[in-house]
């Protein structure tokens, strides 16, 4: 049986039960950072305070220019920055320097080059977009471009997370330490994601307009602005806008994407080599994910195709004739199972992926066809308020590290009035897969989720970390005994006491149960 | 009797690479032959050319030929790979690998090889390029036979290109062998590797002939002469010679020398490239004999074993996979022996791991000590010093450190010390303190101050501020880090197979075979990580290598030392990850587990 939002229970209007949110009379001396007494960290970033780059690198390149130069330096400096076209056009625009011959030659083959490039964007439309707006359209933050939070990643082991901001900043914040250090960066800029390197205290990955940076914060240090030098950029030809990171589980691999690169890098970080993985077909990569077990990977590409990588050897198994591209996607804990949804649909589908020890390679356990777990498709709930609808296309998911709960941002339709929301599930892995209702999560009136992942240090359940539309970042706690033994090692958090918690979960049908056959 | 069986590993590997590049050498020439009769206005008289000269006679002897050459050199590759970079700390040791007889061969017959596939070449062209005489009508004597330069100046070019890619290769060490981490198959790897070797090579054939045009416009008379008077040919008065600036500017001529060398060096890197991937393949050892007489061939003993080094690393390789990936793999690690009942195969593994971590520590705790006490020792050890470091940088200062296949009687030679590994590997302790930039000091500077009247030159400092800038412009920054973890990969699949199968036992070591090795796993790990977190605050060690753009060499052997940092963190993390507090019941020394302690709160 599938799950579907019509057995949920309706959201309450206002602020909501399953999210504690608090107002802003509750700011202590610094309005951007305020601990509660659960020890949680609550951020706020007003999108007023935050100034975005606004000027695109290509109109700001004239003003800067000395157009004394040579034709010799500007031709290099073109050649440089902007490649084969760049120098051509360079070369074409400075008829009265060169002999007429060059400058028709290279009009002609700068002619020839926009041609192929029309032709192979009218292939792949996602092409013709400009960097910007690829990495919006790609990123799993909604309305990426105007949202002050740009990104978000709690590190795997301790209490501390990194936040990436509108204005290509990042901060990043620990409740133990007073100090809150800044990185900022030249090539720091558009950050599409970033991730913390798993057994490792100090190093952060974040996925920039054209490079790869990997920050190293020493977190002893007292220091508010670690340099430049603190950082180590990766950058490879070809390999820009970068929209998504991925370390492998053990820390020692690093997976790095680009709508624009058919290729997906992987990188040896401290050797700062990497090994491009090419493979026909999708246009470039635009997300990845990699299995908590570290077994395998998802690579989406921007065109109606996905591939599911296997790491020990890099084989990889197509799956294509989706109705559209693979919009998010995320893996159980223990790495079997895979859901994903597809742009244009409002279900969630599940891929189940059973190893078998015996076999050494391949994907011997993989599975044959993709099955439907939940339809969200838009339904009106009954609310005090009157009906109200919820549900449409999917933006993102997120399951908690035990396997309980599943988060699900749904982008909504503000023209339909159906806000952004977050629908929560429960979720049971073993012995069967079952997903159950468990509530929805909104925020203050008129703030819409923007961005989401759970904390992995949480030790009295999971909890959800959410960025609003108006800059805020809070916690939605949801408070249960695990079934299964918490992971040893994961932990670090303080004991927290429960604070007003009823428990959000008090629907208790099953939905959706995988027949054991 | 067991090393040749281990050996035939290797060497069936070398066979089937090599097998393979010469399958691959009749569509790499038939390409070569479509791009050398290119022309653009007769496509019709082009392709029915190329497909006479390909069914010709000549054609397929000097495939014949060309097969042979690549035989050689794939004879070369195994003869001469190392998985252990040798690094040059100084100039002058440089050029002490370069003038080693070895290398001189290795030269010379490459030099010889690029004569033959010139002239391979030349004859696939044919027409101006065809034969090295032509008959020419003198006024005096009738006809007689004239030097044709053109194909003189290819098969010059051959030999240029083929001498300077042996140079090329012991600089930027083109033998040295490096595993990826990334493994793939074997097809895979090849494809994705393919167009960067062809760029490789058509931007070294440009180099190449960028300087051999050079050389051939003040030098090239004298091959000329010397051609003409041993072959009595003459010189064709009524033709311009081509060592001069509108001979050399020949669009065509330099268009046939360009496609020829990045022929010859696709030829070459094709081989190299394939022997590296045949060569580097994971292999996996079985970790348990099925039969007594098996017993040499298993996991436990390989990597407790002398020579070859490659096969070590392969061992060390498998077992950082099979801790990683496998856990039936695993499960036979924990496993006790059969009658007796003893962690045989887990005690093993740990003893050999352990004693390449101990072993680095050591190494890199002497280094420190050596350039720490450098500064106070230089004016006593002048006197006392003077003979024995006359003879030491006779024998190690032009050889920084012997090459692992070449020299095993020099290492022989030493007093034996305890150690496995100090006889079989050349960057071990007994060699790194003699190689440490101490010692390496002295042997230029008796060198550079000894012309000018030994020590009496003249008042002391002046000496001495001369004979540093001497060194100064010859010694390598950064060399004597990088020699120092040469063969860290061996280290680096040390800690992960150590720290995953650590890791593991948590959960599946079903007999405790790993707990009572615990304390000394964890301290042999602190211990290397203290030393190695002194060694980067020395200077030069923390200062990366610019990345050059792509060539054959291989060059992450300069970056190796990051790499074990890194793994060395992670892999203390993943033990304090897993066991967590229960870490505090282990018995170790409070500097350690002050240590310890800042892993458990993530502070390092």
């Amino acid at each position: 049986m599938m799950c579907s939002l019509a057995l949920f229970p309706p959201p309450l209007p206002g602020d909501g039960e399953t999210s504690h949110y608090y107002s802003k009379d509750e700011f202590t001396t610094d309005p951007s950072v305020w601990f509660e007494e659960s020890h949680a960290l609550n951020l706020y970033f007003p999108r007023e305070s935050l100034k975005p780059h606004s000027r695109p690198e290509s109109s700001s390149k004239a003003a800067f220019r000395d157009h004394c130069e040579t034709l010799y330096t500007r031709s290099a400096g073109a050649w440089r920055d902007a490649g084969l076209s760049g120098l051509l056009n360079e070369i074409a625009n400075s008829s009265a320097e060169v002999p007429k011959w060059l400058g028709v030659s290279s009009r002609c083959v700068l002619a020839l080059l926009q041609w192929v490039s029309s032709f192979h964007g009218s292939l792949f439309p996602h092409l013709t977009l400009s960097s910007e707006e690829m990495t919006a359209e790609f990123s799993q933050v909604l309305d990426w471009s105007d949202c002050a939070v740009r990104g978000f990643a709690w590190h795997p082991h301790t209490q501390k997370c990194a936040v990436a901001l509108l204005d290509d900043s990042i901060k990043i914040y620990n409740p133990k330490s007073s100090t809150s250090p800044t990185l900022k960066h030249r090539l720091q800029r558009s950050v599409a994601a970033l991730q913390w390197k798993p057994l490792c205290a100090s190093d952060l990955a974040v996925a920039c307009h054209n490079c790869l940076l990997v920050w190293h914060v020493d977190p002893t240090s007292l220091s508010t602005r670690p340099s430049s030098g603190c950082a180590q950029v990766l950058s490879h030809p070809g390999h820009s806008p970068v929209t998504s990171v991925a370390w492998s589980p053990s820390g020692s691999l690093l997976v790095s994407a680009s709508p624009r690169d058919t290729a997906m890098l992987v990188w040896d970080v401290a050797v700062e080599s990497c090994v491009p993985l090419h493979r026909v077909g999708g246009g470039g990569v635009t997300h990845i994910s990699w299995s908590p077990d570290g077994s395998r990977l998802m690579a989406a590409t921007p065109s109606s195709l996905f591939r599911v990588w296997e790491t020990r050897m890099w084989t990889c198994e197509r799956w294509p004739s989706l109705k559209g591209r693979c919009q998010s996607g995320c893996w159980s804990p223990d790495g079997s199972r895979l859901l994903f949804t597809v742009q244009g649909e409002t279900v969630i589908y599940a891929l189940t992926f059973t190893d078998t020890p015996g076999l050494p390679l391949g994907m011997s356990g993989g599975p044959k066809a993709a099955t439907v777990v939940a339809d969200l498709s838009e339904t009106s709930l009954d609310t005090p308020d009157g009906d109200t609808m919820v549900g449409g296309e999917i933006q993102s998911l997120a399951w908690d590290p035990r396997g309980e709960r599943l988060a699900v941002l749904l982008k909504g339709d503000a023209g339909a009035g159906r806000p952004a929301m977050i629908a929560v599930f429960k979720t049971q892995i073993n012995p069967a897969f079952k997903l159950l209702p468990c509530g929805f999560v909104q925020g203050e009136p008129g703030t819409e989720p923007r961005l989401m992942q759970f904390n992995p240090n949480f030790r009295h359940g999971a909890q959800l970390t959410v960025c609003w539309s108006n800059g805020k970042i809070t916690h939605v706690a949801f408070y249960f005994m695990s079934a299964r033994v918490p992971q040893p090692g994961v932990g670090g958090s303080p004991p927290l006491p429960i604070s007003q918690g009823r428990p959000a979960d008090y629907v208790n049908q099953t939905l959706y149960t995988e027949l054991i056959s | 009797m067991p090393n040749m069986i281990r050996q035939s590993v290797i060497f069936w590997r070398a066979v089937a690479s090599i097998a393979w590049s010469v399958l691959l050498l009749p569509p790499t020439t038939a390409l070569y032959v479509v791009l050398s009769r290119f022309s653009l206005f007769h496509p019709l008289q082009w392709l029915t050319e190329c497909l006479t000269v390909l069914t010709s006679a000549s054609a397929i002897f000097s495939f014949i030929l060309l097969c042979g050459v690549v035989l050689l050199v794939g004879f070369f590759n195994l003869e001469y790979y190392s998985v252990v970079p040798s690094i040059a700390c100084s100039k002058i040791a440089l050029l002490g690998h370069v003038l080693h007889p070895r290398q001189f061969f290795h030269s010379l017959v490459h030099c010889i090889m690029g004569v033959v596939v010139a002239w391979c070449c030349a004859v696939t062209i044919g027409g101006r390029y065809q034969a090295l005489g032509y008959p020419c009508m003198k006024d005096e004597s009738g006809p007689q036979m004239c030097l044709n330069e053109n194909h003189l100046v290819l098969l010059l070019a051959g030999a240029f290109v083929g001498y300077s890619h042996s140079l090329l290769g012991l600089v930027h060490n083109m033998n040295y062998i490096s595993f990826h981490t990334v493994q793939q198959y074997k097809y895979l790897c090849f494809k994705g590797t393919l167009p960067l070797v062809m760029r490789a090579s058509a931007v070294q054939a440009l180099y190449s002939l960028r300087n051999f045009l050079a050389l051939y416009f003040f030098m090239g008379y004298v091959p000329r002469a010397w051609v003409c008077r041993t072959l009595d040919l003459q010189v064709d008065s009524s033709v311009y010679s081509l060592d001069c600036v509108s001979g050399l500017l020949d669009l065509s001529l330099l268009y046939q020398l360009w496609i020829s060398a990045s022929f010859l060096l696709f030829t070459w890197y094709i081989t190299v490239l394939l022997f590296r991937i045949f060569v580097t393949e994971a292999y996996s050892f079985p970790v348990q004999p099925t039969f007594q007489e098996d017993a040499h061939q298993c996991l436990p003993e390989v990597i407790t074993g002398k020579q070859p080094t490659i096969l070590k690393f392969l061992a060390l390789q498998d077992l950082a996979r099979l801790s990683n990936h496998c856990p039936s793999r695993r499960q036979e690690v924990f496993s006790l022996s059969q009658p007796g009942g003893h962690p045989l195969t887990w005690t093993a593994v740990n003893r050999e791991c352990l004693s390449l971590l101990s072993d680095l520590t050591e190494r890199l705790v002497s280094h420190h000590d050596n350039v720490a006490s450098n500064g106070r020792t230089k004016l006593q050890s002048i006197g006392s010093d003077k003979k024995t470091s006359s003879e030491s940088s006779g024998r190690y200062s032009i050889f920084c450190h012997s090459r692992p296949f070449s020299a095993d009687l020099e290492s022989r030679g030493l007093p034996g010390p305890p150690h496995v590994l100090r006889t079989s590997w050349p960057l071990s302790p007994g060699y790194s303190s003699i190689q440490s930039p101490h010692i390496m000091r002295r042997g230029p500077k008796l060198w550079s101050a000894s012309p000018g009247g030994g020590w009496g030159c003249g008042p002391w400092p002046i000496c001495f501020m001369m004979s540093d800038w001497v060194l100064f412009s010859l010694q390598l920054p950064e060399a004597s880090s990088q020699a120092l973890f040469a063969d860290s990969q061996a280290h680096i699949w040390a800690l992960e197979g150590l720290s995953h199968l650590v890791a593991a036992s948590y959960s599946e070591d079903q007999y405790g075979v790993v707990q009572t090795t615990l304390p000394s796993i964890l301290s042999a790990m602190l211990m290397l990580q203290e030393a190695v977190d002194r060694h980067f605050k020395l200077p030069h060690a923390s200062s990366k290598p610019g990345r050059s753009s792509f060539s054959m060499g291989d060059s992450s052997y300069k970056t190796l030392r990051f790499a074990l940092r890194a793994t060395l963190k992670t892999s203390i993390y993943r033990i304090t990850a897993t066991f967590g507090e229960h870490l505090n019941a282990v018995q170790m020394s409070s500097e350690h587990r002050k240590r310890l302690q800042n892993f458990l709160e993530y502070k390092e």
